[in-house]
């Protein structure tokens, strides 16, 4: 109990329950926190809770193929006979694994190159770092991802190498703004004065600073890239048959509507319901990470 | 003794966070006869830009709130005011120049729109386009700004501070105000401007018969500009009197605190200054606010709030040194 | 007296705009001494922050000489060496500002410590604390966050942190103007203190010439990049000899009758301060002067010594002022001199 009683401890404790008091006054970012703690719990612990989870798999029943919404199977069976609301909650795993694997790599590499465009913004290596980040900015994120897999073999790991690839250059122009106009300010100048390194002053006085920008970015990113992994799944190019993924189960889906809407619509609705919880909280975000003032 | 044009009685103001109210005024009570000038005196956070918010009816609502007292202007409740009722006594009635003139002017229209717009709505009857234009160069060339033809076309960031501060002031005076309301008006300018600012203000009044209510937290500027002052801590006006009555005997020891703490110009060091910092509103001192940083604190003053009485004739303080009354 | 702990010589920093080269500092000179405050007064366009940030390295210099200890520092902060970033310290003037809001106090004060080793590493924790305790703020602060504190508590931790390193020099960058007059006392009375305790040096900058007063032991005004006239305090406030220092002195607010009595009063504010980028040619002062006379808008005066420590840059002492002119404003200057 001494650990509590530390005073650092006892004022991170205190700032997070103001925190979440702040968080929780704003209704939207609570449903969108609800929302994404069922699809964790759901993704987490799928195999226990999907009634049929071996249907996940390999598996296939022609008997049952085909199926609508019934008691038996709540989202109906695809052409395999496989229940889809147990594929969903598996689908689940994938997506949140797209958009974890994605971000915890391109977050990194973004904020890194970010912060030293930023400092150093006007010398060479500013330039450098901007200009090529200014020519992946370019292309059409979709598009790009789109080569990067066709030239690779589909898989779901290559899919999340390309999408990683389109992503970081989003950090790296989001912490390059925040870095130049830091970089001015009186308390960087008082470390560069005093005789900071330049690793302290990028990583320990500015990044701080831009830490809730970055994490308002990444739960908002986190719908995006889950979209896009969903929509290179949907053109064949992420994870391939028999993964559950949600893209590839609506890809398989839509060739049967609309008479067998339930095999696309259940697995769309999935990807929706996602992108939209991750939206709503990071929303609550920039509540959250704001200062108290006196 | 006339009526006085503004009075401020028993003025408790709350503003609601999320820790609880915050207990901003506590009973400030002040009068402005007409054609005078008052200086109101405290330092930072101490209320007084709270106050004349209140008087000009821009107290935000949520989260502030009158949860007691009253204000009158020429004896008509502004309390009860609507925003129509207020849109008409301002300008004429009540006019105000703001600390940072920078701000105070919009920098996408011309000195001459916004001076000619601040005329057109603070009359008292409406005039002709051409009128409006003469008096706005009457206004302008009052403030001794040279070409006035030239800076009617000019917007605000083409003139420097000093003269960006002379248009504020022209658009306060141009609508004949009774009262005048200037919240630390040369704050922002450099000290030899600022001397011309505050003549220039000072003369201004005098010709037009105008009110006054200087807002600062320099005493040096209050003397140079006040007839009475009142000084202001915490939320309450702990000592109003006559300019040479304060400044020769000051009597509520935050006053004299506050006296002593001014570097000056004869030498002589920097005095100790006021012990302590402001107090909290969430949950101020009970009774005088000023009391934990007194050094001549009685036991009495922990408990109860004293009340602003009358000295002298021109004198008056709330401190329990020197009368025996208190708050209910 | 003799070996100065800083010495300035035709100091310039000009910027490029848009609008033209702004002389921020113009041919500053002078010398700052151990244990000693010099003051730097003046209004905006004077440059006064400018040579601080110069002497500070966040400037390079145009041109001139800037040496520290008998050393050349005339470069940027990224090139001096760790050792001279020990020794020269600063105060900002904005306490929001100049801490950062996202550490805690405890990491500010150390980094100094950590960064010049002025405490070993088992130590810091307790040397934050004592640091604390010398700016008699208590030691559970160093767990909280700037935005916490108040603006004269940040200031007193800016003062802690620049004395972390155990400088020799101290630039206070008007430390006390965004502060309240009651914590200015407080504050001020500390850097005094420090000042006797530590034997630092201060270059002090504010444009409040009260405050001045009863900090520094000589002053500088600066108007428009140059110095018009250095003094020890005493003289620089008793007898002031430039027309500007006049002008200033005679529009400061004060509050008691002596100040009143012994302000200037001949001279009454006129005019708008110049911009920077387009000085006056001649003496800058020449377009607001009360006493102006012919060679004040064509040449500019040289810094004179008019007696043991008072220099004042103006034709009027100019020993070949009293040749030409008939001009009835300097027969006017005249006489007032001899008053």
């Amino acid at each position: 109990m001494r650990f509590f009683s530390h005073p650092l401890v006892k004022r991170r404790i205190e700032a997070a329950r103001k925190g979440w008091y702040k968080f929780s006054k704003n209704p939207v970012s609570l449903v969108g926190l609800s929302v994404i703690v069922l699809i964790l719990i759901l993704a987490i612990f799928a195999p226990y809770v999907a009634p049929n989870p071996e249907h996940a798999g390999r598996y296939v029943n022609f008997a049952e193929s085909n199926q609508p919404p019934s008691l038996h199977h709540w989202f109906g069976t695809d052409t395999f006979g496989r229940d889809i609301l147990s594929r969903v909650f598996f689908g689940f795993r994938y997506s949140l694994i797209m958009g974890l694997v994605v971000l915890a790599i391109a977050t990194p590499i973004g904020v890194v190159l970010g912060l030293l465009a930023g400092y150093y913004r006007n010398r060479w290596i500013g330039t450098l770092i901007m200009r090529i980040t200014d020519i992946f900015l370019a292309v059409p994120p979709l598009i790009l991802a789109l080569v990067v897999c066709s030239i690779l073999t589909p898989s779901l790991f290559n899919a999340m190498m390309a999408v990683t690839l389109v992503w970081w250059p989003w950090y790296c122009r989001l912490v390059y703004g925040l870095a130049s106009s830091y970089r001015g300010e009186f308390f960087v100048q008082a470390a560069e004065v005093t005789g900071a390194t330049k690793a302290h002053i990028l990583f320990r006085e500015i990044l701080p600073n831009c830490v809730s920008s970055i994490f308002t970015k990444m739960s908002l990113d986190m719908g995006w890239v889950i979209l896009i992994g969903a929509s290179l799944s949907y053109v064949g190019l992420g994870a391939q048959p028999p993964t559950p993924d949600l893209g590839t189960m609506v890809a398989d889906g839509a060739k049967y509507l609309p008479a067998q809407w339930w095999i696309a619509i259940f697995p769309a609705l999935a990807i929706m319901l996602t992108v939209l919880g991750f939206n709503l909280i990071g929303d609550g975000f920039r509540d959250l990470f704001a200062l108290e003032e006196v | 003794m006339t009526d006085p044009i503004l009075e401020i009685a028993d003025l408790h103001v709350e503003f609601k966070t999320y820790e609880g109210p915050l207990k901003v005024l506590n009973g400030v009570s002040m009068s402005v006869q007409p054609g005078r000038r008052v200086g109101l005196v405290g330092e930072a956070g101490c209320g007084k830009t709270t106050t004349m918010r209140c008087v000009l009816g821009i107290l935000p609502n949520p989260p502030g709130k009158i949860t007691k007292g009253s204000i009158h202007f020429h004896g008509q409740d502004l309390l009860h005011f609507s925003k129509r009722e207020f849109q008409r006594i301002r300008g004429h009635g009540i006019s105000m120049i703001f600390q940072d003139p920078t701000a105070a002017l919009n920098p996408v229209f011309t000195v001459g729109d916004q001076l000619e717009t601040a005329i057109r709505y603070g009359s008292k009857q409406t005039a002709s386009r051409k009128e409006i234009r003469h008096r706005a160069l009457k206004a302008l060339s009052e403030v001794q700004l040279p070409d006035t033809e030239r800076i009617l076309t000019c917007f605000p960031v083409e003139l420097s501070g000093g003269m960006r501060q002379r248009v504020c002031i022209a658009m306060a005076l141009a609508t004949e105000p009774e009262l005048l309301i200037a919240d630390e008006p040369t704050t922002s300018l450099d000290v030899t401007i600022q001397d011309q600012i505050l003549r220039l203000l000072y003369d201004l009044v005098e010709n037009h018969g105008t009110a006054v209510i200087f807002i600062t937290h320099s005493l040096g500027v209050v003397r140079e500009m006040a007839d009475e002052v009142y000084v202001m801590y915490a939320g309450n006006i702990v000592e109003g009197a006559s300019k040479d009555e304060l400044f020769h005997a000051p009597l509520h020891p935050y006053t004299q605190g506050l006296m002593s703490a001014v570097p000056k110009l004869t030498g002589g060091g920097v005095a100790e200054g006021i012990p302590g910092r402001i107090p909290e509103y969430i949950s101020p001192p009970g009774g005088c606010r000023f009391h934990p940083r007194c050094t001549r604190a009685m036991s009495r003053c922990a408990g109860e709030c004293p009340q602003f009485v009358t000295i002298h004739p021109s004198h008056q303080v709330a401190c329990f040194l020197h009368s025996g009354e208190s708050h209910g | 007296m003799d070996n100065p702990l800083l010495h300035t010589e035709d100091l310039c920093k000009f910027f490029k705009t848009p609008r033209g080269t702004v002389r921020a500092a113009d041919r500053v000179s002078f010398d700052l001494y151990e244990g000693e405050t010099l003051g730097l007064v003046g209004e905006s366009g004077s440059g006064k922050s400018t040579v601080a940030y110069t002497v500070m390295g966040l400037h390079s210099p145009t041109s001139g000489k800037v040496e520290f200890a008998g050393q050349d520092i005339a470069k940027p902060v990224a090139k001096r060496a760790r050792s001279l970033k020990k020794q020269i310290q600063i105060v900002f003037q904005d306490p929001g500002t100049s801490l950062n809001s996202r550490r805690t106090i405890q990491q500010i004060l150390e980094l100094p410590l950590r960064v010049h080793n002025t405490a070993p590493r088992g130590n810091r924790k307790a040397r934050v604390a004592e640091l604390l305790r010398m700016v008699e703020l208590p030691e559970e602060y160093m767990y909280k966050s700037p935005h916490a504190l108040g603006g004269g508590e940040r200031q007193m931790v800016a003062i802690a942190r620049a004395l972390a390193s155990e400088p020799r020099l101290i630039i206070l960058d008007e430390p006390t103007s965004a502060l309240d007059v009651s914590i200015q006392a407080k504050i001020i009375n500390m850097l005094i203190e420090f000042q006797k305790q530590f034997n630092l040096a201060y270059l002090f900058i504010t444009h409040d010439l009260s405050l001045m007063r009863n900090v520094s032991h000589r002053v500088a005004i600066l108007y428009l990049g140059k110095i018009c006239e250095v003094a020890p305090t005493e003289q620089f406030f008793r007898a002031p000899e430039h027309p500007y220092t006049k002008m200033l002195l005679s529009s400061i607010p004060v509050i008691t009758d002596d100040e009143v009595a012994m302000r200037p009063t001949k001279s009454v504010s006129t005019g708008e301060i110049p911009s920077p980028v387009n000085v006056p040619p001649g003496c800058g002062f020449s377009t607001r002067c009360p006493v102006k006379f012919a060679p004040c808008s064509v040449d500019i005066p040289e810094l004179l010594r008019i007696n043991e420590d008072h220099w004042v840059r103006c034709h009027l002492f100019h020993p070949a002022a009293d040749v030409e002119c008939n001009d009835p404003c300097f027969v006017e200057a005249e006489a007032e001199e001899h008053t």
